[in-house]
């Protein structure tokens, strides 16, 4: 069977290759939108901070013989833990301010990172193998799937949809969203604003850590992972909409599918695709697809 | 009183007239290298910092075997892989700092960009870093010197080898630029000419991280050989994505450009049984162990060729001007054309008419992690492919300055 002069098979093993994109643009996605939409901070070390959480789980696997379930957890805490830091003693200065300040605060903390990693570890990056539970691959048919992969979709998805979950169906989510809409009423009724920000700072920051434990076994490990996948996240966002957790999550994954698409019908596009996707997203409808005008 | 005031403007005539005729020869008394290279991006790996040290390395050298009578100067910068970047400090460098060689220059875009400008300021160009053939052809200039290999060098080794041992249908995933293009279309005519196939080809944006898409692509081609025409980050990504998604083995990768900073990055776990060709291997002999070792000291990694051809280029430039006198480009480039390249790392090198530096080449195979008995022993040496066959003949050549 063809479709469009393509083979169907080969475009099945592309829209799951898409997916699977898909799922670290929707939960890196998901960590820009909740800063944004709880601290009104663009948080540009986002990209960093991937890259930190590969290079934790590659640094605890290779000197202190920590594996990779436990790097899974780890990470996102000591990155997260970082990320409480930076809140503490740096963003908080800036939420009176303009959006703009907190964009280069952390873009210039990414700039640090990126040239801290790269002066220790060089650019080539390192391996980090796959974990023993997850080698190997099955013959679904219409291709071979590695069985890491298909894990990447199962743990990505099931984060993005447990976030949800707690942000729009819970106590602790009401207070966040209440807090976000009037710090000064909920602080009058005897909730810590603060700290939840604080809290979800390190949160937002903790999901990045986490998709680039997933990451760490499918790219090399390498400084520069995180800068080339964060513009593309941030298209991602001003897409889905800023602050829009469903809408952050359900673009991750579709935008992913346009790529994988656009990479067997015109591959020297696929790069820029999402970006084409933006501006007339933008035009049509400014505040993004699933965004609040 | 007045006989004394004569004498000592006398001295101080002949003083100047002595030391005008040195400066007029050598500008500033100093001879300025200045290193354009790759300090923070892709390729910062297998140029960058190491071949700042290599610059470094071949200075002090020079000063220790010639005791020339003026001085020599290191500057560098970093490029970012951007032309324009490259071009503006090239031309900042040779108008306002008196750089006399702009050299390194990783990147074929960079090096396109810079030989221009040294043309128009009349100094020199060394090319270490860069790969694409252009530079010696359509684009050739009487400045410039393309020192270490190229993509018709790169071809020529690693695509004739795998066809001959039949590995005669081809997918190409390249890079979409300049170099990617050139290493393609290179390697596409050695494969045809020697008896094999070309069934397709995908571009994939440069850089890439995920090479998932182009692989099933190259999978469901049916070629015998993926042939990698990237360099890199994106070569190490697509090596291991191909293992991941079970293209390697029932097909095979051939890497066309790849540095040992790659493999040493890979393991050999990912890389074992790879062919690549290399102007350099630092376990070649006692001469290419003994320059590597002391670059080993300083830089904790061992030199890839692109370093390695680094030091030979720069060594034999000071040498040049050494010899004529002079750090006017036109009579520079005419004695390191004339004179044969004896080191390490240019067996039987000589720089053509049309800017080539040709020297041995090696087609190598990468070690399986059983045979690499210590660090780095990474490549077992096939073949040495002789200089005059390792490049593209002269009868072929695009460039203008090459009398047919």
């Amino acid at each position: 069977m063809e479709i469009f002069g393509v083979p169907g098979a080969l475009l099945g093993s592309q829209l799951l290759v898409g997916l699977i994109n898909g799922s670290f643009y929707a939960i890196l996605s998901l960590g820009l939108a909740i800063i944004f939409g709880l601290l009104n901070i663009i948080n540009f070390s986002h990209g960093a901070q991937y890259m930190m959480g590969a290079f934790v789980a590659w640094i605890a696997l290779n000197k202190l013989g920590v594996n990779y379930w436990v790097a899974l957890l780890f990470a996102p805490i000591v990155i997260g833990a970082l990320g409480v830091v930076i809140e503490r003693t740096m963003l908080r200065k800036l939420y009176k301010l303009d959006h703009l300040y907190g964009l280069l605060l952390t873009f210039g903390l990414a700039l640090i990172f990126e040239g801290v990693f790269r002066d220790q570890y060089g650019i080539s990056g390192q391996s980090y193998p796959v974990p023993e539970l997850l080698q190997g691959g099955v013959n679904i048919g219409f291709m071979f799937l590695p069985i890491y992969r298909a894990w990447v979709v199962v743990a990505a998805l099931t984060v993005c949809f447990a976030t949800w979950f707690i942000i729009e169906k819970t106590k602790l989510g009401a207070y966040l969203r209440a807090g976000t809409e009037n710090p000064q009423m909920v602080q009058a009724l005897g909730i810590n604003v603060p700290l939840l920000i604080t809290f979800t700072y390190g949160f937002g920051v903790a999901l990045a850590a986490f998709a680039g434990v997933l990451a760490a076994p499918i790219y090399q490990v390498s400084p520069l992972m995180g800068s080339n996948l964060i513009i593309v996240v941030f298209a991602v966002v001003v897409i889905g909409g800023m602050g829009s957790i469903m809408g952050s999550i359900l673009t991750g994954l579709g935008l992913g599918l346009i790529e994988g698409l656009t990479r067997v019908f015109y591959p020297e596009a696929s790069a820029v695709v999402v970006f084409v996707i933006m501006v007339i997203v933008l035009l049509v409808r400014p505040a993004g697809l699933f965004g609040k005008a | 009183m007045q006989m004394k005031k004569l004498s000592t403007l006398a001295c101080a005539a002949a003083f100047a007239t002595l030391s005008g005729a040195a400066s007029a020869q050598i500008s500033d008394n100093t001879v300025k290298v200045g290193v354009l290279t790759d300090m923070s991006g892709t390729y910062s790996d297998l140029a960058g910092a190491g071949a700042v040290l290599a610059t470094e390395m071949a200075i002090a050298d020079f000063i220790a075997e010639a005791k020339p009578a003026f001085k020599v100067e290191m500057v560098s910068a970093d490029h970012q892989n951007k032309a324009d970047i490259a071009s503006n400090k090239a031309r900042e460098w040779f108008e306002r700092e008196g750089v006399d060689t702009a050299t390194e220059l990783v990147t074929t875009s960079t090096a396109l960009a810079v030989m221009k400008v040294a043309k128009e300021m009349n100094r020199v160009a060394l090319m270490s870093g860069p790969a694409s053939t252009p530079i010696t052809n359509e684009q050739c200039n009487d400045v410039t010197v393309h020192y270490t290999y190229d993509t018709y060098a790169l071809a020529n080794g690693t695509a004739k080898a795998v066809t001959q041992q039949g590995g005669d249908t081809w997918f190409f995933l390249t890079a979409d630029y300049a170099f990617g293009q050139a290493l393609e279309k290179d390697s596409s005519a050695v494969v045809i000419a020697n008896g094999g196939k070309v069934l397709g080809s995908v571009r994939h944006p440069f850089p890439a991280a995920d090479f998932s898409s182009f692989l099933l692509q190259a999978q469901a081609s049916g070629a015998k050989i993926i042939g990698l025409a990237n360099a890199g980050a994106d070569t190490t990504n697509a090596i291991k994505q191909a293992a991941e998604f079970g293209i390697t083995p029932k097909q095979s990768l051939a890497g066309l450009l790849m540095f040992i900073s790659d493999v040493h990055s890979l393991g050999l776990q990912a890389t074992q049984g790879m062919y690549l060709t290399t102007g350099f291997y630092w376990d070649l002999d006692d001469d290419t162990r003994a320059w590597s070792k002391r670059f080993f000291e300083k830089q904790k990694r061992m030199p890839t060729m692109v370093q390695a051809g680094q030091y030979s280029s720069v060594l034999h430039y000071l040498r040049a001007v050494q010899a004529t006198g002079t750090d006017e480009a036109g009579k520079v480039m005419a004695h390191m054309k004339a004179t044969p390249i004896k080191d390490f790392f240019g067996k039987n090198g000589r720089i053509r008419e049309d800017g080539r530096m040709v020297h041995d080449m090696y087609l190598a195979q990468v070690k399986t992690p059983a045979e690499s008995k210590y660090p780095w022993d990474y490549y077992n040496i096939r073949q040495t492919i002789p200089a005059e066959e390792a490049f593209q003949p002269l009868a072929q050549s695009r460039c203008p300055l090459v009398k047919k």
